[in-house]
């Protein structure tokens, strides 16, 4: 079977007043339907326009390799560049969810007014049947009143109570794939763990396939089924969550674990990851890591080892010179 | 007042609220009836969620707000100071012993100061050193104990990273040598590598400089780990405060529970067994009468889903406070 979503050696470049940045490097990822995928990473690695990308979303002065591919739906969505081709992925095959609602929302126009909007460009339906869907679409998020919110503004509604209205305006047209972009990064940790029950509990109902993008490895363990940690815009490793976060190989992966204060256990020192993310203008050569890996092999600190995922474990791959580097601590 | 160096006495503040020019003056309740004793030393971490007036407390304690009702004395080597009644000159003098660190380090630096400047502003404002001279050696020396380096003096804060920009803000909140730090949400725009980084040098500096810590944040697990005595705030009340160890291995307050419980686990097998609260945090223009608690409470008892039992906190173990709805 075919994956719902698959992306093939991506890259990303940004051309800026200072120069060409590579924002993303060679990526490959894969996405079924009803399945989540995680993508974890420091800011600056390039979560972000990783997922922007599939809906090219990206600013204007990107470029994008010419022999990437993102294949959703058997569609090659680089190739688009018509506004009706565009229009069938931008809200209609594919949604997002953003971090920051209050942003996302237009401010002087009514949240139900929005979701009409958006239903009566992508579906063959009338405003009725537009607003019907989308207060049952509000009801089913968990907003008590959803006739009254419908008529509401944005700024009327709290911080958690947007987010959901932002969950409801992005699934009401029933996407195959839902980008969502630090959707609880901003809430409160009880609204928090509302709302990562409300996005599992539609992801099973829809069978949608999901990219998860955080910072925040808990999130992750809880909702994601597969993870892909990036770092400086490349994929370092990527597998099964037990298998990411129980038994992770490369360096940067267990410097992120190690870093993240633990509840359960309060003993453990707190070891940051030393150094800082490089500025994508000076990306390292080789190994984007190696600037700041506690256990560099003294191959990898030249940069002579280039970035390669090899297959450790069935499913769980790591960057090649990581692997070394890994072994020594 | 020996070892404690900052005791907050029934302090409540409000603050007047009008929807409109025609509408009723109302009041909001945002900290009420606070008592706590921070001890010289210590790590004190306040939690709470976003309007549980966290933020308002430690405005309070600096003299940044009015405190309506209640007092604030901060416990100096020579003698008392008290907030609600102080002169400007005393003012002055507390400001330099006790200072802030934002939450977030690109609002809170002027793009347009040089880091040298940045730190040397409240050596200048307060007239702490009185030579040009002088005032290099301090920002020299605090801006090496912050691990900045020298040369970094000279440039602009856009240069930094936000770990490195948090660490000047901390060098400017530290250079006046102050004994007293209220650090707001100070890690919470990092990322975890550089927050691990920071909170270990707000640690190191703490036994370097003899400092006292009010850490506020929203983040459990990062309290857990560096703070001694943990107070838990909701809607403007404590409803649990005691030694962090003690709080989070046996929690007793509903609200406490639900938090912790809510924390995503980083283990993919304990999927959420978050005891989930069911709406919001009401507005803290009317709270619920009784236990604020009690309108997001999963197991109130008979007695406080009418508000009877009015809020107050009892020691349920030698300094481990409860509120009397959630203990009895």
């Amino acid at each position: 079977m075919s994956h719902l979503l698959e992306v093939k050696n991506l890259d990303v470049k940004f051309d800026t007043d200072e120069g060409r940045i590579t924002a993303v490097e060679n990526i490959s990822l894969s996405v079924d339907q009803g399945e989540v995928l995680g993508i974890v990473g420091e800011s600056g690695s390039g979560k972000s326009v990783t997922a922007k990308s599939i809906m090219k979303l990206n600013p204007g002065n990107t470029s994008y390799n010419e022999d990437a591919e993102i294949i959703l739906d058997n569609e090659n969505v680089l190739q688009f560049t018509s506004k009706q081709d565009l229009k069938k992925i931008r809200g209609g095959k594919v949604s997002m969810i953003f971090q920051e609602p209050m942003a996302s929302f237009a401010p002087a126009i009514k949240i139900g007014a929005q979701m009409v909007e958006q239903l009566l460009i992508h579906k063959n339906i009338n405003k009725e049947e537009a607003k019907s869907i989308s207060i049952n679409m509000l009801k089913r998020v968990g907003i008590a009143d959803a006739e009254k919110r419908f008529n509401q503004y944005a700024f009327e509604l709290s911080g958690g109570m947007r987010q959901r209205a932002m969950i409801a305006m992005a699934l009401s047209t029933m996407p195959k794939l839902l980008l969502a972009d630090e959707p609880t990064t901003a809430l409160d940790v009880t609204i928090q763990a509302q709302v990562i029950n409300l996005i599992k509990d539609i992801i099973k109902e829809y069978q949608m396939g999901v990219i998860f993008i955080t910072h925040d490895l808990g999130v992750i363990a809880q909702v994601a089924d597969h993870v892909a940690v990036m770092y400086l815009g490349s994929v370092v490793e990527k597998g099964p969550v037990n298998e990411i976060l129980k038994n992770p190989k490369h360096p940067y992966t267990k410097g992120l674990l190690q870093a993240l204060p633990d509840i359960n256990n309060l003993d453990a020192p707190l070891s940051p990851i030393p150094g800082n993310i490089p500025s994508p203008l000076d990306r390292p050569t080789g190994c984007v890591f190696r600037t700041r890996c506690p256990h560099h092999n003294p191959e990898g600190k030249d940069g002579k080892i280039e970035m390669k995922l090899i297959e450790v474990e069935t499913g769980h791959w790591v960057d090649q010179c990581g692997i070394k580097c890994g072994q020594n601590g | 007042m020996g070892d404690n160096l900052i005791s907050v006495n029934n302090v409540s503040v409000n603050f007047d609220y009008q929807e409109n020019f025609i509408s009723k003056k109302q009041k909001i309740h945002a900290v009420n009836n606070i008592n706590i004793k921070i001890k010289k030393g210590s790590f004190f971490g306040l939690v709470g969620e976003s309007g549980s007036g966290k933020t308002t407390l430690g405005r309070a304690i600096l003299g940044a707000n009015k405190i309506s009702s209640g007092n604030v004395i901060f416990h100096d080597d020579e003698r008392d100071y008290d907030l609600t009644d102080m002169n400007k000159q005393d003012l002055k003098e507390y400001r330099k012993k006790a200072q802030l660190i934002f939450q977030d380090p690109y609002a809170a630096l002027s793009p347009r100061m040089t880091v040298r400047d940045i730190i040397a502003e409240p050596l200048e404002v307060m007239k702490i050193t009185n030579s040009r001279q002088e005032t290099d050696e301090r920002v020299r020396d605090i801006a090496s104990k912050c691990r900045l380096n020298i040369e970094h003096l000279r440039r602009f804060p856009h240069a930094f990273s936000g770990g490195q920009r948090q660490r000047i803000s901390i060098a400017r909140a530290l250079v006046s040598n102050p004994k007293f730090i209220v650090a707001d949400e100070s890690v919470a725009a990092l990322d975890v590598s550089i927050q691990a980084d920071i909170l270990n040098l707000l640690k190191q500096l703490q036994t370097e400089l003899n400092l006292t810590y009010l850490f506020i944040s929203h983040d459990l697990s990062v309290v857990a780990h560096v703070c001694d005595v943990v107070a838990v705030m909701y809607l403007g009340h404590i409803v649990e405060m005691g030694p962090s160890r003690e709080l989070f291995k046996n929690p007793k307050h509903s609200y406490t529970k639900a938090l912790l419980s809510s924390i995503p686990s980083i283990d993919p097998e304990k999927r959420s067994e978050a005891i989930e609260l069911k709406g919001e945090i009401p507005s803290a223009l009317n709270p619920p009468p009784g236990c604020v608690f009690r309108t997001r409470c999963p197991n109130p008892g008979v007695d406080c889903k009418g508000g009877e039992i009015k809020m107050g906190l009892i020691e349920v173990e030698p300094g481990h406070w409860v509120d009397q709805c959630c203990a009895l």
